[in-house]
């Protein structure tokens, strides 16, 4: 028991990947094997890089202490600015960095704000949230601008690629990017920065550490996963919608927090916001391919995310009761 | 008032007409002292006599108002508590500077990661390095863990205090400054840290040595100061005076 609390608390997303192991095995079964049917993996892995992008910036954010509502906005914003760029004639690639340029604003005014006037990032990204969105639906002209599919090297984001074409050119985007934010968070001095800022922000004054860029960079790299994101969805689906993304930011929370990252920041990793998306993404298919009734999805989030806070807090207070000998 | 002070031949520090305003509060009001190199100095005073602001200034986490600082007899400028460390000033701060969810070896070199490759600043930690360099700074300062992984937040208040010295004299500071390092420790641990004052001029570290205990101060310190309402009210050897004196005076 000792050991396995101890194993638990060192790695608190080993408890998300065994109930990942074992929804699998029970919607496969329920399923009657179609769930790890190639065709059905191949919606699920088509589907998941979207989600999970902006799970590891949220999961990211939030070791180092702060949040982002706004990230279900921006996920639109983006791939809209992008479009309708594109629909005036503008080339791809620099739609795609004026775009990408847009959510590092977004990502600077989040940050600098909720710094400068020392307001909780909460209230900071609500406020984006709103207006992001608006501006989404202002710059859409109430049109939202079909893509010219010509023009987007589809190759290089939605095609389906690997063995058994079971993916998309989309999940090596998401791979390479998670791990690079991974390594940055653990194997890098900016990485201590981020979980001691996270952790414990007088101590990390105190040690110098420029607590407050570390913080915007963390904002920025959020806001730009989410909007790359979003552009992947679009990519997708072919044409920008001014409601999408609506509901993500909290998704990605709720990612977040079943992979094991605590709301008060400094504990966490992105490993565990990626194990929590993929959680959110099976069993919303496990659900809909065991006929069970899909308004029961929210309901199961929801339980799970509750289910991780408490089980994690256990955890820990577990861990803290057990004797440390010197 | 300001004068009262025991000026030294080689002063390691220095500080002239320290002033601090905390938005209507004068937390110091004119603060004058000479850190002789080598000196254990205990500073007492009553809570909210302004210990814990001076420090701040000398270790770069404030700036004074009004006055100035000086290291080895130059005027200097600390933009933050970088600067502070980079002068050779090392701080243990009242309310712990370690972060509890990181283990020993990764709080040991906050701020200060040796990198094995860095481009602008931002580069790959040396682990490896890390871990061997934080078991013996521990073990330098007779402080045994298991193991350099174990995170802070696990240790007793004692061990932290351990591993918050360790840290300091890693990084060979010429200056440790220890705001109120034995609250909340035990006997056993206070004493540990009381020896480890005693033996700071041994390895040529001025002490400044922030205390509520009397008694702690006149078993470490040579000189103590005393503070009242963010004024210097006495500056004496341990030789040349008392505890009573000192209660005195407060
Ligand atoms: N960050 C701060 N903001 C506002 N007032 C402060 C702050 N720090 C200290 N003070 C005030 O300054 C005075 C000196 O406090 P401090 O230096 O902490 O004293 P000590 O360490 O001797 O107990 C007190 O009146 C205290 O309330
Ligand atoms: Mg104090």
């Amino acid at each position: 028991m000792r050991l396995l609390v101890k194993t638990f608390l060192q790695k608190p997303e080993l408890a998300a990947v065994l109930l990942l192991v074992l929804l699998i095995v029970l919607f496969q079964v329920l399923s009657n094997g179609i769930f790890l049917s190639a065709a059905n993996l191949r919606g699920v892995l088509g589907l998941l890089p979207e989600m999970a992008l902006v799970a590891v910036g949220v999961t990211l954010l939030m070791i180092c202490g702060e949040f982002d509502l706004s990230v279900g906005s921006v996920f639109a914003l983006m791939p809209m600015s992008m479009a309708v760029l594109m629909a005036q004639g503008w080339p791809f690639l620099p739609s795609v960095l004026v775009g990408l340029m847009l959510c590092a604003a977004i990502g600077f005014a989040n940050g600098w704000l909720t710094i400068r006037f020392a307001i909780p990032s909460f209230i900071t990204t609500l406020g984006m949230l709103f207006m992001a969105r608006s501006l989404t639906v202002v710059i859409s002209g109430g049109f939202p601008p079909r893509l010219d599919l010509e023009r987007i090297p589809e190759h290089l984001f939605v095609a389906f690629v690997g063995p058994g074409e079971l993916i998309r050119a989309s999940f090596l985007w998401f791979l390479g990017l998670a791990l690079v934010v991974s390594l940055l968070l653990s194997r890098t001095n900016f990485g201590n920065w981020v979980r001691a800022t996270g952790g414990f922000l007088p101590a990390a004054n105190a040690m110098g550490i420029p607590t407050a860029r570390v913080k915007i960079a963390c904002f920025m790299i959020c806001s730009l996963l989410a909007g790359f994101a979003g552009m992947i969805q679009v990519l997708r689906v072919g044409s920008p919608l001014p409601s999408m993304g609506e509901g993500m930011e909290l998704a990605a929370v709720a990612a977040a927090v079943i992979g094991g990252t605590v709301l008060t920041g400094g504990i966490g990793s992105i490993l565990g916001g990626i194990i929590g998306a993929v959680l959110i993404r099976v069993i919303d298919n496990g659900l809909v391919l065991s006929r069970v009734d899909s308004n029961w999805f929210k309901f199961a989030i929801g339980a799970l995310t509750i289910l991780a806070v408490v089980g994690n807090a256990w955890l820990r207070k577990r861990g803290r009761a057990m004797k440390v000998e010197g | 008032m300001t004068d009262a002070f025991r000026k030294a031949k080689d002063p390691v520090i220095s500080v002239r007409n320290l002033h601090k305003w905390y938005s209507g509060v004068h937390a110091l009001r004119g603060v004058s002292l000479d850190f002789e190199r080598n000196e254990a100095v205990g500073l007492v005073g009553d809570n909210g006599a302004g210990k814990s602001t001076l420090i701040s200034i000398l270790s770069g986490l404030h700036a004074p108002d009004e006055g100035e600082v000086l290291v080895d007899g130059r005027p200097v400028r600390m933009k933050g508590p970088r600067d502070a460390m980079d002068q050779g000033i090392e701080t243990i701060y009242q309310y712990n500077s370690m972060v509890p969810s990181m283990s020993i070896a990764r709080n040991l070199f906050i701020g200060r990661e040796p990198l094995k490759a860095s481009f602008l600043g931002l580069g790959i930690l040396d682990e490896a390095r890390m871990r061997a360099e934080s078991v013996a700074a521990i073990a330098d300062v007779d402080l045994h863990l298991r193991s350099p992984d174990a995170m802070v937040g696990e240790l007793s208040g004692g061990q932290r205090q351990g591993v918050a010295i360790a840290r300091a004299m890693h990084f060979k500071s010429k200056v440790l400054i220890l705001d109120e390092p034995t609250n909340h420790l035990s006997v056993k641990e206070t004493n540990k840290v009381i020896g480890f004052v005693k033996s700071l001029a041994a390895q040529k570290v001025t002490g400044i040595f922030i205390s509520h205990n009397m008694h702690h101060v006149f078993a470490c310190c040579d000189r103590v100061v005393a503070m009242a309402q963010g004024r210097v009210v006495l500056d004496r050897r341990i030789g040349e005076t008392s505890i009573e004196e000192v209660h005195e005076v407060l």
